[in-house]
């Protein structure tokens, strides 16, 4: 299997506004409820449990016109708010039941109140994460939390959730998010065995598909993936950060590494992929996923954990894979990215690591000026 | 300041408008003098559903970062903090209250009001807004010192209510506030006088609630989102201390003096309208004047309820302090409230305080207040059939701000509500005829 086959088998699938595959699924399981979920992230275990199918709600990418939810939401806000509208008033997304927000900014929260307000069909959740990471009370809070939640889903699927099921679940997305680590691994380590895009549109599918199906089909790639042995390229080394909510068109992914640069690793669907090692089995299961967010889930601009500063994840990552530089891709208005970009700025120029800021918009078509700034970027780099 | 007599008359010139001048220059004194000397610990929170209370009963001294961001936009000096920090790598699209804030702490903390403390705690009162998350916790790189994220979960249930956990999980952490405290200050905590000081806040939240619910006589007494904002600072500020509730019995007596004679801010009420979203603060008085010249008064204002809602029937209670102080967090401000609450709040509002229409004041700065207020203005106009205007600047870039633009949409609104109310009375002659 050559690289392009990953991208190419599934760009229909993951490109495509109308959801095709999904509202396939549902008129094939007649009484199966689809829960949507905003990023970042959601604990999709709580969805699945109660045998109903989570699906990534990640905007409409750029293949959507914004005909309505601009007279709604400013222009000043990110795409991804306004998309995700636009897609709901065009009726697109009619197959879902319910759908989950979450605390991670202020457009998205407002965007929940919107939704439910023109969607009243719609089940619609959202969840408070904490922010406080080192109180010994956030953990019984975040259990409570996810146990009003359990209860609403178990509501809607008319099935009563238990330890065991949840436990099952836990299992199930564990190793799905262990496969997705393989991935990341295999890339940072060889990254000219397994390219950026193709990554990202393995993982992007999991946002789509049951996670049984996604399941089968990572193992299988993988495997492919051993069995190659490309050339490494002449390429600067790079980590690339900023993209953990609205996701950049996956044209402009595939641009960054062809303008010169290997991504050893980025945080594109950061909340499919949240935990740095397993949630145990064992105990209580939702008081272990509480537990998981609090202590073993990756950096995330939207998770404010004081327990350390706010570049040192960012920094280690450049120390420990071996890049020799940043690149910031913010998607344009996300606040959150923006400031994080700030401090990390001053932390990357303070620690003497290059990088480059870029932004980027859904709705993009034109890659020609990101391009060109990438590869003055890895000019720069490699003739210095 | 004022250069026209009509200017002259849209500004309160009551006792109140003097008290609070003064109060706030003895605050911004005591501040000056902690910096200088090094006298009294400074706490930085933020104002949403600020807990001044557990501050006060620690002799602290309570600072709000959102307070220097606003006295830098009012004294029109905001500019070059926000392209400092602007030049450090914050975007033109991050909030401007964070960037005037930072670049003025980074460049001494001195302002044309007084200069500002070092904090001895940064207390994140994460009350509804995200970037106040972004905004403390790059305070606390900058200054090194100590942060606690006192965080508040979102009201999110069907009821409107936060749930018994959410409030139990508050006070635990408030707990927690009070240990941080009794180790900065070397003072053993005093539940008597959290009491007291609670108490206090309980009659001033009240007597604020009064004055509020005047503005529905007609014509009211003062505006309730240009005057408001001016009694918004003692209400955080000196919430809770004896000076802070005189000030309040000052300013209802005050106001009800005004329902007596009839008086308002203006010479005649012509129209009385709700106010959603924070105010332009660089351009406050030319923004006021717009809205004056068409005898346009606010009767009304989400914005007077960041830091806490009491004219829907909230009090503190000296009986339970703490958890009263977590119900003020929790449920009763406007950032904590989910965007429909927020609809609900201004409809009642509309209906209460009998306004004829709704004006957005949609600012860049604060998507908390912003984000999706096109679909308000959908919710007010098409489901409610209240004439509502959206209009578009900023609360602290006055980049943002431009007044031709501003001057025509307002006209254009007011012109148009004059001709349905021409409408309204001749067929109200003509059915009667």
């Amino acid at each position: 299997m050559t690289s392009e086959n990953f991208v190419d088998r599934y760009r229909e699938l993951i490109e495509d506004p109308t959801f095709s595959r999904i509202v396939e699924w549902k008129a094939n399981h007649s009484g199966s409820k689809i829960i949507g979920c905003y990023p970042v992230y959601t604990p999709v275990e709580l969805i699945h449990a109660a045998g109903m199918l989570p699906v990534g709600i990640l905007g409409g990418g750029n293949r959507l016109e914004i005909a309505h939810a601009d007279s709604r939401f400013q222009s000043f806000i990110c795409s991804i708010v306004k998309s995700t509208l636009e897609l709901g008033l065009t009726g697109k997304l009619h197959f879902l039941d319910g759908i989950v927000f979450h605390s991670i900014c202020d457009p998205a929260r407002n965007l929940a109140s919107v939704f439910q307000r023109n969607f009243p069909q719609m089940m619609v959740e959202f969840i408070h994460f904490p922010q406080n990471m080192v109180s010994p009370h956030t953990v019984k809070y975040l259990s409570a939390e996810y146990r009003r939640i359990k209860s609403a889903y178990e509501g809607l699927a008319g099935k009563a959730v238990t330890d065991e099921a949840l436990r099952q679940s836990i299992r199930i997305y564990n190793e799905q998010r262990k496969l997705i680590r393989e991935l990341y691994r295999i890339r940072s380590e060889k990254p000219h065995n397994l390219s950026t895009a193709e990554c990202y549109v393995l993982n992007r599918i999991g946002t789509l598909l049951p996670v049984e199906e996604h399941i089968a089909i990572v193992k299988e790639a993988i495997a492919a993936i051993n069995q190659r042995d490309e050339k490494p390229k002449d390429r600067i080394r790079v980590i690339l950060e900023g993209s953990f909510c609205e996701q950049p068109p996956l044209e402009l992914i595939e641009g960054l590494e062809a303008a010169g640069c290997y991504l050893l690793d980025d945080d594109f669907l950061q909340g499919w992929r949240w935990f740095l090692k397993d949630i145990p089995l064992d105990g209580e299961p939702i008081q272990n996923l509480a537990r998981a967010y609090l202590d073993h889930s990756v950096f995330s601009g939207v998770k404010h954990d004081l327990r350390e500063p706010k570049s040192k994840h960012l920094i280690d990552k450049v120390r420990e894979t071996g890049a020799n530089a940043v690149i910031i891709l913010a998607a344009k208005f996300c606040e959150p990215a923006l400031f994080d970009y700030a401090l990390y700025r001053q932390a990357l120029e303070r620690e003497g690591i290059p990088h480059l800021y870029l932004e980027f918009e859904e709705k993009m078509w034109i890659f020609d000026k990101s391009r060109t700034e990438v590869e003055t970027f890895v000019e720069s780099m490699l003739f210095d | 300041m004022a250069k026209t007599a009509d200017a002259e008359k849209t500004t309160y010139q009551g006792q109140i408008h003097l008290l609070q001048k003064e109060l706030m220059g003895r605050y911004f004194e005591r501040l000056t003098r902690a910096d200088e000397t090094g006298e009294g610990k400074a706490v930085y929170m933020m104002i949403s559903g600020n807990p001044v209370e557990l501050v006060q009963a620690f002799d602290m001294i309570p600072v709000y970062p959102e307070v220097n961001a606003l006295q830098l936009a009012v004294k029109k000096v905001c500019l070059p903090f926000i392209l400092k920090a602007e030049e450090l790598g914050y975007s033109m699209d991050n909030c401007a209250y964070v960037k005037a804030d930072i670049g003025f702490f980074l460049s001494g903390r001195k302002g044309p009001f007084g200069t500002i403390p070092l904090p001895s705690l940064i207390l994140c009162n994460y009350v509804g807004c995200n970037v106040y998350l972004q905004w403390f916790e790059h305070l606390a790189e900058y200054s090194q010192r100590k942060i606690y994220n006192l965080d508040i979960p979102f009201n999110r249930e069907a009821s409107g209510k936060p749930s018994p956990a959410d409030i139990t999980y508050v006070v635990r952490q408030l707990e927690e506030v009070i240990e941080l405290c009794e180790k900065i200050t070397g003072k053993r905590f005093d539940y008597a006088k959290l009491q007291r000081i609670v108490a206090l806040s309980g009659e001033t939240g009240e007597i604020w609630s009064r004055i509020k619910s005047l503005t529905r006589h007609a014509p009211a007494p003062f505006d309730a989102y240009f005057d408001s904002v001016s009694m918004m600072a003692p209400l955080y500020c000196h919430r809770g201390t004896e000076e802070g509730l005189r000030f309040f019995e000052v300013a209802l007596k005050e106001m009800e003096e005004k329902v007596q004679l009839g008086t308002g801010p203006l010479p005649e009420e012509r129209f009385r309208i709700v106010i959603e979203g924070p105010p332009p603060w660089p351009y406050l008085r030319a923004f006021r004047n717009l809205f004056s010249k068409w005898g346009a008064v606010a009767v009304a204002s989400t914005y007077s309820t960041v830091g806490g809602l009491w004219e829907f029937g909230f009090k503190h209670d000296s009986m339970r302090p703490l958890e009263s102080i977590a119900e003020h967090m929790l449920e009763w401000n406007l950032c904590n409230r989910s965007f429909l609450q927020r609809y609900d709040q201004i409809r009642r509002y509309v209906e209460e305080w009998s306004a004829d229409a709704l004006v957005i004041h949609s600012v860049k700065s604060c998507r908390l207040f912003s984000a999706g207020q096109g679909d308000m203005r959908e919710y007010f106009t098409k489901e409610l059939g209240i004439p509502t205007l959206l209009v578009e600047s900023d609360i602290e870039d006055p980049r943002y701000y431009s007044e031709a633009q501003m001057k025509n949409r307002i006209d254009a609104f007011f012109e148009s509500l004059e001709h349905r109310k021409i409408l309204q009375s001749a067929q109200a002659t003509g059915g009667t005829a």
